[in-house]
């Protein structure tokens, strides 16, 4: 886990006089990078541009300088519209709850792992836990429906077994459990997932630290508490800020799953809500103004979580 | 190890040690059973699942729904697409990934901070959904095999982590097959890419996933074109289907036609067969995977 250094630090800058020698002796390297700035001027840098759909009332098919600007209309019609305060309400709901729990669960396992004595176990018990992640949402999403569905589903017979329902739950059919059932899928999902890298990190406490601790009387949970969370906690801080720069853009694709039309109040995020209304209705501009928003919005959260994380680290992940 | 150390454990340890196997044996079983209940259903036969009651094993074992949904063309249509795609997918994502991260590991290499900016700004940088399928449209690629490839070849982040594998090489070895007159490029193919195997390996695993999993660019660019669609796509309709009442329905394929009278079991057995691919490779490049994760998080 030991961080790789750079070797060479060689090479004064070349001045201009200097450019064209070096780049006829480096073509080759030329030839190897410059197909992928080309690409990635297509395909990240041009969308860009595409923002200026929003400013206009953009219709398919005219060049851009036939298209009628009209300001800020779209924005306006965004901050008036109900459903975008909906949606918006969703997304953050859904994000700081997938937030909390996708970054608190993990943790706790990875922790539980590392107190697994049995070796074969852990490794089995691993092995499940990275499962689900590399199935689609697709898949997931079908599985989930059919352990929650009200005929035969495990959950609701599990449920009726233990006496604690008299009848099944219509988990899919209510709003209220949507979020709740989109956080408790990601965690299902990525769990496991997640934990490989606070294992790594609890791999790298020295072990003289429990011996000592145990010379002590220091008792397991003690342990835990004293030695292994404080040990992990860099880790856990790094992770923390990087989540909260992903913050709202939790996209759209559980939800688009999961969802549907019983539950759309709370299921709709601003990428969800940009794709039935910008794509489905052919409403270009105010989908791409709804795009602004979340980008705006995710810039402005990663550079708040950027600063956090400098006043407390001295780094910059950025 | 440790055990053999305690000859005496106190009452919180045995505790603990309790709470510890009990709730990993929950998510064990919320982990898997999932799983085995969908693949027993899969195998049950269809009238007879209907009843329920089934755990873990097929009640009345057939393989009835299996022949089922092979015998329709959409889905071997999309195993092709998914196969292809997955395939040049992941060769055409590893190629543009190592070579780039070659060059950005040439610190004498005088574009070298541009590119790497240049890059590293596309992991911030995102015009959004709408002003992408509108470029996606001017550039022609809807309703080709492209747009499943080309949009999505090069990610920063992989090539990062290949770089970071790069700058562990020693660097004497690429001066060395200087001296003896290999060519940058001659380099890369001959010393960097066999050298470089592992990151590969992981990077292989998750470009693969990625293209094995995807069914939203099929959805959005290529929904309309039969020929195109791909596994997932067609496991998300049949899906949908039933969660949604079919209205929100796009295409109008066998799929559709199927997805309102598939019963249960061959709504498992469509979700076995997207998912069984996975399991396959799963165990033998779990060892890279989990390094390659590790290093990927320390590195970003």
């Amino acid at each position: 886990m030991k961080a790789i250094t750079k070797k060479n630090q060689l090479e004064p800058k070349p001045t201009a006089a200097r450019f064209w020698p070096i780049f006829s002796q480096q073509k080759y390297l030329y030839m190897m990078a410059m197909p992928f700035v080309v690409w990635a001027f297509v395909f990240s840098y041009l969308p860009l541009w595409g923002w200026t759909m929003a400013f206009q009332k953009y219709k398919p098919g005219k060049s851009f300088f036939e298209q009628k600007w009209v300001g800020l209309q779209y924005f306006r019609e965004l901050f008036h519209d109900e459903q975008f305060y909906n949606a918006l309400r969703n997304t953050l709901a859904m994000s700081i709850m997938g937030l909390l729990a996708g970054f608190i669960i993990p943790i706790v396992f990875a922790v539980l792992l590392n107190e697994l004595r049995l070796q074969t176990l852990k490794r089995f018990v691993q092995t499940v836990s990275y499962l689900p992640h590399f199935v689609s949402w697709v898949v997931a999403a079908g599985i989930i429906t059919k352990m929650l569905s009200t005929d035969n589903g495990a959950v609701n017979d599990l449920l009726m077994s233990l006496h604690l329902i008299s009848e099944p739950i219509q988990f899919m059919a209510k709003g209220n459990f949507f979020w709740g059932i989109v956080t408790a899928s990601d965690v299902w999902k990525e769990t496991g997932w997640n934990t490989i890298i606070y294992l790594a990190a609890i791999s790298g406490i020295g072990p003289e630290l429990y011996e000592a601790a145990r010379v002590d009387g220091a008792s397991r949970l003690q342990q835990v508490r004293n030695i292994t969370l404080p040990g992990i906690r860099t880790t856990i801080i790094i992770l923390l800020i990087i989540s909260i720069g992903h913050l709202i853009s939790i996209g759209f694709e559980k939800q688009f799953l999961l969802g549907n039309n019983l539950v759309r109040d709370y299921s709709q995020t601003l990428d969800l809500y940009a794709l039935n209304y910008g794509l489905g209705m052919g409403r270009f501009s105010f989908g791409t103004a709804i795009n602004i928003f979340n980008s705006v919005v995710s810039v402005f959260l990663l550079l708040l979580a950027n600063g956090i994380f400098k006043k407390i680290t001295k780094e910059s992940i950025i | 190890m440790l055990s053999k150390k305690l000859s005496t454990t106190s009452w919180q340890d045995r505790l603990f040690d309790l709470v510890v196997y009990v709730a990993i044996t929950i998510v064990t079983i919320a982990t898997l059973y999932p799983f085995l209940n969908v693949l027993a259903i899969s195998f049950n036969d269809s009238t007879d699942s209907i009843k329920g009651g089934i755990t873990i094993f097929p009640r009345v074992f057939t393989f009835k729904n299996y022949e089922t949904i092979f015998a329709f063309s959409g889905l071997m249509t999309g195993l092709k697409i998914s196969i292809l795609r997955t395939v040049i997918g992941t060769i055409l994502g590893l190629i543009s990934a190592s070579m780039l991260a070659f060059t950005l590991s040439r610190v004498d290499f005088q574009a070298r901070k541009f590119v790497s900016t240049f890059l590293a700004l596309t992991m911030y940088v995102s015009g959004g959904l709408i002003p992408f399928y509108i470029l996606i449209k001017n550039l022609d690629m809807m309703g080709t095999f492209a747009v499943y490839v080309l949009p999505s070849l090069v990610s920063a982040f992989n090539v990062f982590i290949i770089r970071s594998f790069i700058d562990g090489l020693p660097y004497a070895l690429q001066e060395s097959a200087k001296l003896d007159g290999a060519n940058d490029f001659t380099i890369y193919w001959r010393i960097i890419l066999p050298l470089t195997k592992p990151a590969l390996a992981t990077i292989a695993l998750f470009l693969a996933v990625g293209q094995w999993n995807a069914w939203f660019d099929t959805y959005l660019y290529n929904g309309s074109k039969d020929s195109l669609t791909t596994l997932q796509y067609e496991l998300m309709k049949v899906i949908q289907s039933t969660t949604t009442n079919a209205d929100s329905f796009r295409g109008r394929n066998m799929t559709q036609v199927m997805a309102q009278i598939s019963p249960e079991s061959v709504k498992m057995a469509i979700t076995i067969v997207v998912t069984v691919p996975i399991l396959i490779v799963y165990p033998f490049l779990q060892r890279y995977f989990v390094k390659g994760m590790t290093l990927g998080s320390v590195k970003s």
